[in-house]
């Protein structure tokens, strides 16, 4: 992924239509604002001649300077409120809390005042980089960094004009604090900017504005901050899109095919069969990857279930993988040299090694198993439709959603609600979801439903729905010298591209490799000589995805517990080994291996029966360590403490770089402990939270977060705690019983 | 139709008996708090008190909820555990993405009704039940604790 976000104004709009140009969606930004306009809230802003009437693309034209209207992300109250409208979607990371932040620092409102809510899709709230609306990379802060401080700034100045102007005035006698303008000295007079913001509304927005320079001077960032999202979320008030009610609503349930890609081939759909009170119709409808399904509509989930549940459906079934054979052609590849995605040195180098260390890697497929299941409502009408979902890819949705629905993109409206939990899996290239709700709407349409529609996925529907974490299989042979040290790296990775055939693949994919696959080996910060990485891509009829750290899930646990390996081939301690293979380069590694070398008494003795076991890994421009602590207990892991600390640049909101290094590792000791999809002839085997087990509070280790202090610019959060902590783990369990894992999740009899 | 009581008012529902208690209170009633995760009892996304006692909705069918009292997450402000338990949540910054912490805050206070000072084994079998993909659970065993003194 970070690739893709290195890409210099590179943009996914053209990729992502090429049968209809994209309008700058100025329709929805002004209704956005227009909302304000009718009462209490008020727009501070600009002209709307100002408003970047053209496509984002020309404004992202090289050398072109994107000015950023703060009437499209913050609205001022008479009553001094300050909302502001978050361009990301809020499913945990923070982004209602950080975000407002950034611009808060620069408006020097009161932060008491600040609240936030969900931007609508338009261009104005695109990634600054790369052209499209959208949450991922762990890029929120660091994406909105420099532009939400500007924004903020540039509201300032234009109250603090205002203030001037009414007041007649020098503007460089003004200040602000809290949001209210003081006059220095003369009167002194102060003014609250809820009584400036009608009149700042009117002024052209400055081309150029300040921000504070000197992190000595911030007010708010660094500051732990609770989460402003904090009370709707305990008193049941917040609003997921499987909250949201329309007059007249009805639910649909959709009875999708057992392989991914399979069609209906005969069912008996005759309504008048159906007795369950409440049902309305049932139709087939077109479903992802070119299959097709069955919609069951109701005036509830549970008759449209009952309904579902009881249909007798033939299906036109394609082949589709077997998971025990699927890892013996993975593995059978993996012996095979493939695409060559690095080939430093001499592939002979191996053979002049004093020792080989030869290892094989088995990782499943993942479900992203977010808490809500995946769900969408739909508002279908002749010349517009209204969407409500938890979206982290706003811009492609509503492509992808005018594309199935015969409209123009600006014709969507697509309204982003708090989702609970994503993970990746709200990120989708082909927006599986929402094109398959488009479907139900227009088969209602048909059945002489004109009414709004919510589609409902039940736990196992979301589950069986694909778009997992891929499998992989990787097969390393290292050479040592006679002291143990690393002389050759061969390394083969077999696994399914993410990206192949996606609006992303021109970014992503070079020569044929997918770096989304790559990520964490070929640019490994460890000095290995003679590196050579070649990867396989077989296509498989399973849809893949990205993965709360994508690439990074995999590749970090088979570098750090080789690494691990190589240390004590080399009879050093692990912490020492790998400082000994970082060069001062890598000063955000090298701090982090040191603070959880003190945090977590490294070195010191360890409660009987229990090891520690370190790992250290970069994504996403930061670099996450963790210590963990482990026993064997009725030949189970049990991880009793997690000492993790973070490099991540400035940490804007410390309280919530804390929890989402928790929750990060949290996410992968699941996956490493439990998580495991598998599939028998192309049908998913697991189905619910019975057979694909996550973590639970009492198999939480104690945790303990360190935030390595730091003025650059922010780094990925939301990611980077997740890769580390199954290789500390593993590295400890090998401290425990000799023994090297090598196969996800952990299965103690196989190592 | 069957009667029972939903935060101390009483209600009629016109529906299937065998439906699930979940989808009453979200689609009947419009208390949409509480929330569907996995609908086979294993998640504690969907924890309601019935007659006092934390129970899964999504499989408690209406019949069995019939002349019950029900008490759901939108009645937990005027409950003093239940606010105890929200106050603590939000000064521990509990929440992530927040879909499951109705059920939390439902067994939580389930929890410190019947123990007034929970030890951690008793948070962790209270609240084993219920699934955080966030992973917020450090931070609910200190709320839980912070509830508990605050409660004194």
């Amino acid at each position: 992924m970070n690739r893709l976000f290195e890409a210099d104004a590179a943009n996914v709009l053209a990729q992502l239509s090429t049968t209809q140009p994209i309008k700058l969606a100025r329709r929805d930004f002004l209704k956005a604002t227009g909302a304000a306009g009718g009462g209490l809230m008020l727009a501070i802003g600009l002209p709307a001649g100002a408003l970047l009437g053209g496509r984002i693309a020309q404004a992202q034209e090289p050398g072109k300077k994107f000015v950023y209207p703060p009437a499209a992300f913050i609205r001022i109250g008479t009553d001094d409120s300050v909302t502001i409208l978050v361009n990301k979607l809020e499913f945990g990371q923070g982004v209602f809390t950080s975000l407002p932040m950034l611009i808060a620092e620069e408006l020097e409102c009161d932060w008491k005042n600040v609240r936030a809510e969900h931007a609508p899709a338009a261009q104005v709230y695109a990634h600054p980089g790369f052209g499209i609306q959208m949450t991922g990379g762990s890029q929120s802060v660091a994406s909105s960094w420099q532009q939400f401080r500007v924004i903020g700034a540039a509201a300032r100045d234009m109250l603090l004009t205002t203030a001037a102007q009414r007041w007649k005035i020098d503007k460089a006698r003004l200040d602000t604090r809290d949001g209210v303008v003081i006059e220095i000295g003369g009167q002194k007079r102060r003014i609250n900017y809820g009584a400036l913001a009608e009149e700042a509304m009117k002024l052209e927005v400055p081309a150029k504005i300040g921000i504070k320079a000197d992190p000595r001077d911030f007010r708010l960032i660094g500051k732990p901050t609770r989460r402003v999202d904090a009370r709707e979320k305990v008193d049941g008030s917040a609003q997921f899109a499987i909250d949201k009610t329309l007059p007249g609503m009805l639910i649909a349930v959709v009875a999708r095919p057992p392989v991914f890609g399979g069609k209906v081939k005969q069912a008996d759909l005759d309504p008048t069969k159906i007795t369950v009170k409440g049902f309305k119709a049932m139709f087939v409808i077109p479903v992802d990857r070119g299959g097709s399904g069955v919609a069951v509509v109701a005036d509830g989930y549970w008759p449209a279930k009952t309904v579902r549940d009881g249909l007798k459906i033939e299906w036109d079934l394609p082949a589709g993988p077997t998971t025990s054979e699927q890892l013996a052609q993975y593995k059978a590849l993996a012996s095979q040299p493939g695409l060559p995605a690095r080939a430093d040195g001499s592939p002979d180098a191996i053979d002049g090694a004093a020792r080989r260390i030869e290892a094989e890697f088995e990782f499943p497929y993942l479900a992203h198993a977010a808490m809500e299941p995946l769900n969408a409502v739909i508002d279908l009408k002749a010349d517009r439709c209204d969407v409500w979902c938890g979206s982290q890819f706003q811009t492609v949705d509503q492509i992808r959603i005018a594309q199935a629905a015969g409209l123009q993109p600006e014709q969507v409206n697509l309204v982003t609600t708090f989702a609970g939990g994503g993970f990746g899996r709200r990120a989708n290239p082909v927006s599986d979801y929402l094109v398959e709700a488009v479907h139900v709407a227009k088969g209602m349409k048909t059945a002489g439903l004109d009414v709004p529609v919510k589609v409902i996925w039940s736990r196992e529907d979301d589950m069986r729905g694909g778009y997992y974490r891929p499998l992989h299989v990787h097969r390393v042979a290292i050479g040592l010298d006679a002291k143990g040290r690393p002389i050759a790296w061969q390394h083969t990775i077999v696994g399914q591209s993410i990206v192949k055939g996606t609006a992303f693949a021109k970014f992503l994919i070079k020569d044929g490799v997918d770096h989304t696959m790559t990520e964490g080996v070929v640019d490994t910060p460890y000095k290995l000589p003679n590196m050579r990485v070649s990867v396989h891509h077989p296509d498989v009829n399973v849809p893949v995805l990205w993965w709360r750290s994508v690439g990074h899930t995999h590749t970090a646990y088979v570098m750090e517990t080789l690494i691990d390996e190589l240390a004590a081939a080399a009879k050093q301690d692990p912490i020492a080994y790998r400082l000994s293979l970082l060069d001062a380069k890598h000063a955000r590694h090298r701090a982090v291996l040191n603070v959880v070398r003190e945090k977590s008494g490294w070195g010191r003795p360890v409660a009987k029966g229990r090891a520690r076991g370190v790992a250290v890994h970069e994504s996403f421009g930061s670099v996450c360590a963790h210590v963990a602590e482990v026993s064997i207990e009725n030949n189970a892991i049990r991880v009793h403490r997690v000492t993790s600390a973070i490099d991540c640049g400035t940490a804007v909101n410390p309280l919530g770089v804390e929890a989402q290094v928790q929750s990060a590792m949290v996410f992968g000791l699941s996956a490493a402990l439990y998580g495991k999809i598998t599939l028998n002839n192309g049908a998913v085997e697991q189905s619910n939270f019975h057979d694909y087990p996550v973590l639970r509070i009492d198999e939480m280790p104690e945790v303990s977060v360190h935030i390595v202090p730091s003025h650059a610019a922010p780094t990925g959060v939301g990611e980077p705690g997740t890769p580390p902590i199954a290789p500390a783990v593993a590295n400890a369990v090998f401290q425990l019983t000799g023994k090297r894992l090598r196969r996800l999740p952990f299965d103690l009899a196989s190592a | 139709m069957i009667q029972l009581n939903v935060n101390g008012r009483g209600v009629s529902v016109d529906a299937d008996p065998a439906t699930p208690l979940l989808w009453v209170l979200r689609e009947h009633l419009g208390l949409t708090g509480t929330k569907f995760g996995c609908g086979i009892a294993v998640c504690g996304a969907c924890t309601v008190h019935l007659n006092g006692r934390p129970v899964r909705s999504c499989n408690t069918p209406l019949s069995a909820a019939a002349g019950a009292h029900v008490v759901t997450i939108e009645a937990m402000a005027s409950d003093r555990v239940g606010r105890a338990v929200q106050d603590a949540w939000v000064r521990n910054d509990v929440v992530q993405c927040g879909y499951c912490q109705s059920g939390q805050v439902m067994a939580a206070t389930a929890l410190l009704k019947a123990k007034r000072n929970p030890s951690d084994r008793d948070i962790d079998e209270a609240l084993a039940g219920n699934v955080c993909r966030c992973g917020t659970y450090a931070r609910i065993r200190a709320a839980v604790k912070d509830a508990a003194k605050a409660l004194g």
